[in-house]
């Protein structure tokens, strides 16, 4: 059996390349300029921008970096780090309403276009819950792709949860449905609901989310709500237009961040959170179910910077 | 729509270029900053961004403006030909052995890439071509993934070779060329699980498949919508495994795709296919210039010509095309028009080809993408009289409420379409002017200022 490793530890093995990465280039940069002109700040753009966090979120990082250098009267390129971490963070603060609905009777809905690991994460999510002491019940809403319900099923086995589940192409308000029934008569603590995605399929993704929406309204009033947007942390700016998206047919109140074990640069969580205000909740590093961690603005932030002797 | 954005951005910096008179040099970097980041945001890899940036620069500086063009076309026809060039400048077909002998195909990429749907894709269109290809189930770890493999096989009618999830993948796959030597099959297309290409073990997995099986092609399955990433991961799939071109899938999904620009000019490999859509026509080849003009915003005419001849009878292509040169066309016509259209990929597909056709543009016409409200204009169109139909002008309130009726719609519909089609007999106007002369058929868009 392997050794339980401690969180700060799994996100920091998770991020080891996007930081690799990242702070290599800082370092360089760093050690590497003897002043702050404008090669410097170029420098440092590319780095930034490498790292997937999108040429605006860049460009305003940069932008604070530099007045706050002015402000500071900075002239070594080193004491820049600092400030360039504490301006990340400032922008990627989650907040401290974020896990609200943990303490509550609520509704978590789960949303997403496909491939982006969106069951994984509400199988993990249950995981997590059920480890709390919550009473958990899934609902199985995409009745679109196949063996998305068996995925999930397994999931929800693997979490020791029950599940709702409806037949493949069946209406997954009406699964919605029956899983708030099931939610109330167990008197449940949190409903998770895995829906289908689609790529650019937008007015249908509208109307499901509609109807799920009103079913919960009616049928479930009292449940507090949650709504997680899943984004493949591999994606580049179509991340943004995809938050975008959702944003605009749903109430997002936070973002799972997946897939960021391999070379992922988890940058794009902040240049989300930077343009659309949507903070990043959740991210996912591996294939266990601890591998599903709350964000935590200072520890990904520091993990994305930190160099190795400073660990 | 792929590179949209990327496309208007181009359009906005040269059409603020455009109204200088002449062009500086800090005009030229002004632009070129523009430029750098509207690729930026496309996804395209920054060191590509920056040599191509510095590349446009120094021709650009060091051109005589006083060449009988306007600034503007200097720098479009430098940026176009830098784009071109970077994007590799010649078309690459997968290489298939000749006659009988096996040619042997493994697909290989990222978890969620579109690996299994884009083997049955290829395998469909080699199909067409008069081959014999045998798809081979080598996914065992994802559960779904034979079934999957199954399914879209037989959609394609091609044989899938696939023995259950028990057996190693290496076995898998020297059993499978077996079994189309045996069988006369001259394609064996292998379909890999998804991998992390730092995942070390699964890595190694490939190359003891192309051990076993004297693989001709591995194509790298890369999703267009990859960030910064997608060079990383060509770069260590291509250096562990080897890749001989790359598939890029998701192309619809998207409005960016600047993985494109990327992997080529990084890892010197081909872009064999694109994927543009669930079907399997989809799979398109992917042409450089084609591409790169597309990029910058003038369109893609010779794509739309040829899915255009592929798809249209000739003599009612001809037809059309009159009748879209002189904007005199009907109801009629234009109930022929969208079922070309839906038979060429959809109205998005063939305008998204067009210049000048981005975004707010693509929004105007959005309304008629829609399949049910396709079936309903069909509806209300054929509750028309003939002469309604050839003559739109006709159509009084009285006229409308009968077709409403007729059609079992609401008036307001009627309404709605008889203003889309204003809209779109407006853009067939424009048309001619862009096709240029003579047949308008191979003619080449002239530069939009």
């Amino acid at each position: 059996m392997e050794e339980k490793k401690g969180f700060f530890r799994r996100l920091a093995e998770g991020l080891t390349k996007t930081r690799n990465n990242i702070v290599a280039g800082i370092d360089s940069i760093f050690s590497g300029f003897s002043s702050i002109d404008e090669d410097f700040y170029e420098e440092m753009e590319e780095i930034l921008v490498m790292g997937d966090l999108g040429i605006n979120a860049t460009t305003s990082i940069i932008e604070d970096l530099k007045v706050k250098v002015k402000e500071n009267n900075i002239k070594e390129p080193s004491e820049c780090k600092r400030f360039l971490i504490e301006s990340i963070k400032s922008q990627m603060d989650v907040g401290e309403t974020a896990y609200e609905f943990e303490n509550r009777t609520s509704v978590v809905l789960v949303i997403g276009v496909n491939g982006v690991g969106k069951t994984t994460s509400v199988g993990k999510l249950a995981g997590k819950l059920k480890e709390q002491g919550k009473r958990v019940v899934l609902a199985a809403a995409d009745t679109f792709r196949a063996a998305a319900g068996e995925q999930l099923s397994e999931w929800a086995n693997r979490a020791g949860v029950e599940i709702v589940s409806g037949q493949e192409g069946s209406d997954p308000a009406a699964v919605v449905y029956d899983a708030v029934a099931a939610a109330k008569a167990r008197h449940a603590d949190v409903l998770l609901i895995d829906t289908a995605g689609r790529l650019h399929n937008k007015k249908n993704l509208m109307n499901e989310l509609g109807k799920i929406n009103r079913i919960l309204e009616r049928e479930y009033p009292e449940a507090f709500r949650e709504t997680l947007v899943v984004l493949d942390g591999t994606t580049g700016q179509n991340a943004m237009v995809q938050a975008r998206e959702f944003a605009e047919v749903a109430d997002i109140t936070g973002i799972i961040l997946t897939k960021l074990d391999g070379t992922a640069k988890g940058g794009i969580a902040i240049a989300i959170h930077s343009e659309l205000g949507i903070p990043v909740k959740y991210i996912g590093v591996g294939e266990t179910i601890d591998d599903l961690q709350k964000f935590d603005a200072d520890q990904f932030v520091n993990a994305l910077f930190l160099s190795e002797d400073a660990k | 729509m792929a590179f949209e954005s990327l496309s208007e951005k181009l359009q906005n910096v040269f059409r603020n270029l455009r109204s200088k008179g002449k062009l500086t040099e800090a005009d030229v970097k002004t632009a070129l900053k523009e430029v750098k980041m509207a690729l930026l945001e496309a996804d395209v890899s920054f060191k590509v961004v920056k040599q191509f940036i510095k590349a446009v620069q120094e021709r650009a500086v060091g051109q005589d403006v006083m060449n009988g063009l306007n600034p503007g076309q200097m720098v479009i026809k430098i940026v176009n030909e830098e784009l071109v060039s970077l994007m590799g400048s010649e078309t690459t077909e997968l290489a298939l052995r000749p006659g009988s002998e096996i040619t042997v195909i493994m697909m290989a990429g990222l978890q969620g890439a579109g690996k299994t749907t884009t083997a049955a894709k290829l395998a469909g269109k080699l199909k067409s071509k008069g081959r014999v290809p045998l798809l081979t189930a080598c996914d065992v770890y994802r559960p779904a993934a034979i079934q999957q493999l199954k399914i879209n096989g037989e959609k394609q009618g091609v044989e899938v070779f696939a023995l259950g999830d028990k057996l190693s993948p290496v076995d898998i796959a020297k059993a499978a060329y077996e079994h189309a030597k045996s069988h006369n099959m001259n394609v064996v297309i292998i379909d890999t699980a998804g991998r992390l290409h730092i995942d070390e073990e699964m890595m190694k997995e490939l190359e003891e498949i192309k051990g076993a099986v004297p693989v001709d092609q591995t194509v790298l399955v890369v999703d267009a919508m990859t960030g910064q990433d997608a060079v990383n991961v060509a770069e260590t799939f291509n250096n562990k495994v080897g890749i001989d071109g790359v598939i890029l899938t998701k192309m619809d999904g998207d409005s960016r795709g600047g993985a494109a620009l990327s992997v080529k000019a990084t890892c010197g490999k081909p872009i064999l296919y694109v994927g543009m859509g669930e079907k399997l026509s989809d799979l398109e080849q992917f042409y450089p210039e084609r591409m790169a003009s597309r990029i910058l915003g003038m369109g893609d005419v010779m794509t739309l010509i040829e899915k255009a001849q592929a798809n249209l009878d000739e003599s009612k292509a001809r037809e059309m095309e009159q009748k879209f040169k002189k904007a005199q066309f009907g109801f009629d016509d234009y109930l022929e028009s969208m079922n070309q259209m839906k038979n060429m990929g959809g109205i998005s597909s063939v305008l998204s080809m067009m210049p000048g056709f981005g975004g707010n543009k693509m929004k105007d016409v959005e309304g008629m993408i829609d399949e049910k409200a396709l079936a309903r204009n069909e509806a209300i169109i054929l509750s028309m009289t003939p002469a309604e139909r050839s003559n739109p002008d006709l159509l009084n309130p009285s006229r409308k409420k009968r077709i409403a009726a007729g059609a079992g719609v609401d008036i307001s519909e009627v309404n709605r379409l008889v203003k889309q089609f204003d809209q779109a007999r407006k853009m067939m106007k424009q048309l001619p002017g862009m096709m240029g002369g003579k047949g308008g058929k191979r003619g080449r868009f002239r530069l939009p200022f």
